[in-house]
């Protein structure tokens, strides 16, 4: 038993297994200072909610108050193991600004008011436009971070009850090129890999994806693994030197905005030097043909050019990924934010399936989510997506889901995909949407281009409800502010990146009269009088077990089939990976065996797309690429940036997040712990950048695009020359002044990806200004992808006496 | 036989052209439908890279073709994408864009339809270069009418039903 500060190490102490061995229990326990865990009331089950690992958990309850946290030995995602954001986030609950009672605008200000008075509002405002202007008028904006129920419940709401065609969610800005990779290769969602793979990879490459700082308990995973006998080797692509770069046998690091080049001359040399699995890719795959004739002229020497990349550290990476035995690929935000999302995310596919690296244990792809409950957003048509996977251009697929419903199949709009977020804010900007309903997320700091944005949602024509638990910058626009339940203080359930199903159940209850976001769905269906095609209430349930049950009913038979899953079931042991049902009544860890697909053209969740124009192949089409349901092998070319450097703009830009914050920081700006970790908004520059410009850490600096400019301080840090980053996680509710410079997305460009429709963060040219000299560091965290430079020239970051957790490795006795 | 042939080039030289045009007024146009704006520009590429490789094949047939496809980057067009990011608060102007996609689509496909015509003489031809031309950038033709149709499928209803 350790005592460890884990704002110092926020990976904790190192549990090292080797090669196909089991990995050791470690359980982390964080419990407010001065209490024991004997003096807990109770211990509630739970999974973590500050990122898309799925780490499960239980929350300490004392004098109905959550008061700790501590790892879940028996889950299969963690074996105990919590990340700081876990460790500390907790506290955020119990913070004294919690929204507790409804909010509603009168003569421009919001004011309190009752549940009644705000609903009535909301309901008859929708009511009015039904009327007035039809469904089109409507539009439902949501997140990655409620539970599968209450997402399920606003799908059948807004699709199957209103009829409109205007849903989505914040997903996609973190998951729409995870799911549309997924897509475009498999003809469906659902990862193809499970997280066991890194108990068994002797290759595992991270593609964009700064695992160490998003997902820390995997990275703990990999370390451990590093640390054993038999180590994997580990390829890194990513332009700032993170964390995972540092532990990297090969670290590239590409120009942003190249990642297509880089990967299609990954995929040239392990074709050229015929390290392919000609037999998988005959039996299993279509389009080998295509995607070699494209990368035909992708050679080192050509993508070392564009990407700048020395030639030799791409023939070594592919060398390695064309060896492996074992080959596990994750990829991230460093890939979906950027140019040509979608097409790069594919070839990583493509790595996989022309080597036969799939359906095995340690061969396996993650094509990651970002937060704890994207998968649910995207199974339960909460997000461009129809539930249960189903596919909006297969009208058999339509009828199924009306059948499910009660509806007709004419009410559920499926003309078109699912109108995409950025369309969306564009219909809200030319007045064709008119009525928004915003649930547990602030796009007024995470959309990019923010004064867009802004101008956008405070029109007066729109009306705008914020759902949330704090007043975010969001919801200071509002018409109205329907004050939330969050994680402990409701029961649901929430499924992450390697399909793993987890309970949470409620702990304690909401502060004053937040409510459930479920309760309150369901309420304003109450209040629009929603109905089935038999005049029943189109919402059959009035709790979340009850909201549960009937999502079972809608996936039965699709590929994220929960028939075989309870409340029961989930409560005790670990969490479930779906498929879960009679067939696989313990859940499936690897999906995928043997070469088989859910890609047959009647089953599919969709057609794909073309991945340069994002035009949607039609059913005929797909029908005879791919008749009998193989893996699709899609190629494209590399297409130059649509923001490249100018004179006037010489830099590249990219944005991202740090390991103690999450999204806008609304919970873990309020954790003294992880505030203090990364108080404060900085840029990364390189040393070499730096040192012609005779610019020293501290500096403060103004970054500015062609649409705004942001100041921060300067980190001198390992960045690749010519790139800025900036942290995003620093919007205005806690700035010291009322302007309108601190948000990243301030800076970035209103552009998206073709056939994933994710913004493009990524993708800015910026000129870099110095405003003044520093007088001390910047607020960057030491321990991560802002590591300073120059070793020793700034403090370490540490948590200190309030940072300290409990670390019981298996084995040791327990302290009861 | 030939003066055929070279007329045909000069044809599809002519309209590639115009197709590269349409694609980029369209795109400043719309620049408020992003999309619209980043998309046109892209396959307006396309065209132009098409017109040089035409004006190059074209000698082979004793046509003199102007390599350089025309430019779109003057002043008057600067002053259109001002206007167009004004007008987009305003609805009617969706109007105007699914106009615009279907004059992009009507386009591409007379460029569709002359490469078919190129692929079919060069086979008769034996002109192998000619062949593998039409191969390369006829699938490109058929990308930009299938944008333009995914485009035209994906707005046109908001365009029309929102009063």
């Amino acid at each position: 038993m350790g005592s460890v500060d884990r704002i110092a190490e926020p990976w904790g102490t190192r549990t090292p297994y080797g090669s196909g061995g089991e990995w050791p229990v470690r359980v982390d326990t964080r419990l407010d200072d001065g209490l024991g865990e004997a003096d807990v009331d109770r211990w509630v089950q739970s999974a973590t909610i500050l990122h898309s690992n799925g780490d499960g958990l239980d929350i300490a309850v004392k004098a109905g108050r959550i008061v700790g946290v501590r790892g879940r030995a028996v889950d299969r995602v963690n074996r105990g193991r919590l990340g700081p954001k876990d460790l500390f986030g907790y506290q955020a609950n119990n913070s004294p600004d919690r929204l507790t009672t409804p909010l509603i605008r009168r003569d421009g200000e919001l004011v309190e008011t009752d549940w009644e008075t705000a609903m009535t509002a909301v309901a008859g405002r929708t009511k009015e436009l039904l009327a007035e202007r039809g469904p089109s008028a409507v539009g439902f904006y949501t997140t990655g971070q409620l539970f599968l129920e209450e997402y399920y419940t606003l799908a059948l709401i807004g699709h199957g009850g209103i009829g409109t065609n205007h849903m989505d969610g914040n997903t996609r800005l973190c998951t729409a090129t995870a799911a549309e990779a997924l897509k475009e290769s498999f003809a469906s969602d659902g990862q193809p890999g499970s997280y066991t793979d890194i108990d068994h990879a002797d290759v595992i490459a991270l593609y964009g994806h700064n695992m160490a700082e998003t997902q820390t308990v995997l990275w703990t995973r990999i370390l451990d693994r590093l640390a054993g006998p038999n180590p994997p080797q580990v390829i890194c692509v990513d332009p700032r030197r993170t964390p995972v770069a540092a532990a990297a046998t090969v670290h590239l690091a590409p120009k942003p905005g190249t990642n297509l080049a880089l990967v299609n001359a990954l995929l040239h040399e392990i074709i050229a030097n015929d390290l392919i699995d000609r037999d998988y890719i005959d039996r299993h795959t279509v389009g080998y043909d295509e995607l070699e004739k494209q990368v035909a002229d992708c050679d080192p020497d050509w993508a070392a050019a564009v990407c700048d990349v020395p030639a030799g550290d791409i023939r070594d990476a592919a060398r390695i990924l064309g060896q492996a035995e074992r080959l596990l690929s994750t990829v991230l935000q460093g890939f979906y934010q950027s140019h040509q999302a979608t097409a790069a995310s594919v070839q990583v596919n493509n790595i996989n399936l022309v080597r036969g690296m799939l359906g095995k244990p340690g061969c396996g792809i993650l094509q990651m989510n970002g937060q704890p409950t994207a998968q649910n957003t995207r199974e339960c048509g909460a997000d461009g997506d129809l539930p249960g996977f189903r596919n909006w251009a297969n009208d058999q697929h339509v009828s199924d889901l009306a059948k499910v419903w009660n509806v007709e199949p004419a009410q559920i709009p499926h003309y078109s995909e699912p109108t995409h977020l950025m369309q969306m804010m564009r219909y809200v900007e030319d007045g064709s949407i008119r009525f928004l309903y915003v649930s547990g997320t602030n796009p007024a700091v995470s959309l990019p281009e923010l004064g867009r944005i802004r101008e956008i949602l405070s029109q007066e024509r729109l009306f705008l409800v914020v759902q949330d638990i704090f007043l975010s910058e969001t919801a200071q626009l509002a018409d109205v502010v329907l004050p939330a339940a969050t994680w402990g203080e409701k029961t649901g359930t929430f499924t992450n990146a390697d399909r793993t199903v987890h309970l949470s159940d409620k702990a304690v209850d909401p502060p004053g009269q937040a409510r459930a976001d479920l309760d309150i769905f369901i309420d304003y269906a109450r209040r629009l009088d929603l109905k089935d095609k038999d005049g029943q209430p189109l919402v059959k349930w009035t709790d979340a077990e009850g909201a549960f049950e009937g999502w079972k009913r809608c996936s039965a038979g699709r590929p994220c089939d929960y028939t075989g899953l309870t409340y029961e079931k989930l409560r005790g042991g670990s969490g479930i990976q779906w498929p879960c049902n009679d067939e696989h009544p313990d859940g499936t860890e690897r999906i995928y065996l043997d070469g088989e697909f859910w890609s047959s053209p009647s089953y599919c969740e969709s057609y794909g797309k073309d991945l340069l124009t994002g035009a949607p192949l039609d059913p005929v089409e797909y029908k005879a690429m791919n008749p009998s349901g193989k893996a699709v092998l899609k190629a494209a070319e590399y297409l130059p940036p649509h923001e490249p450097p100018t004179p006037e703009y010489p830099y590249l830009l990219i944005t991202g997040r740090t390991l103690y914050h999450f999204h806008t920081r609304t919970k873990t700006g309020r954790v003294p712990q992880l505030q203090s970790a990364a108080p404060d908004v900085w840029v990364e520059m390189s040393a070499l950048d730096t040192e012609q410009l005779g610019w020293s850490e501290g500096d403060r600096l103004r970054v500015s695009t062609p649409r705004e400019s942001v100041e921060a301080r300067l980190r001198i840090s390992s960045i690749r020359p010519s790139t800025l980053f900036l942290p995003f996680h620093y919007g205005y509710w806690d700035a010291a002044d009322g302007d309108h410079h601190r948000a990243a997305n301030e800076l970035t460009i209103t552009d998206w990806d073709p056939a994933s429709k994710q913004p493009l963060f990524k993708s800015a040219a910026a000129r870099v200004e110095r405003i003044s000299l520093g007088d001390g560091p910047s607020a960057a965290p030491t321990t991560t992808g802002s590591k300073p430079f120059a070793h020793g020239s700034v403090p370490d970051t540490r948590g200190g006496a309030q940072a300290m957790v409990t670390e019981q490795l298996a084995g040791e006795e327990s302290r009861q | 036989m030939s003066d055929k042939v070279g007329m045909a080039i000069a044809e599809l030289h002519s309209a590639e052209n115009d197709l590269a045009a349409e694609l980029l007024h369209a795109s400043q146009r719309h620049k408020a439908d992003h999309d619209i704006f980043y998309l046109g520009r892209d396959l307006a590429r396309w065209s132009q890279e098409h017109v040089r490789e035409l004006a190059a094949h074209g000698k082979n047939y004793g046509v003199e073709l102007d390599a350089e496809p025309e430019d779109d980057t003057t002043l008057v067009a600067m002053i259109r994408q001002k206007s167009s990011e004004l007008i987009g608060r305003r609805h009617d102007p969706a109007l105007l864009l699914l106009r615009d996609l279907r004059e992009i689509h009507r386009k591409a496909a007379g460029v569709s339809l002359d490469w078919e015509i190129l692929a079919q003489t060069a086979q008769a031809l034996k002109d192998d270069e000619l062949l593998s031309l039409s191969m390369k950038c006829h699938p490109q033709t058929l990308r930009q009418m299938r944008w333009a149709n995914a485009m035209l499928k994906s707005n046109a209803a908001q365009v029309m039903v929102t009063p």
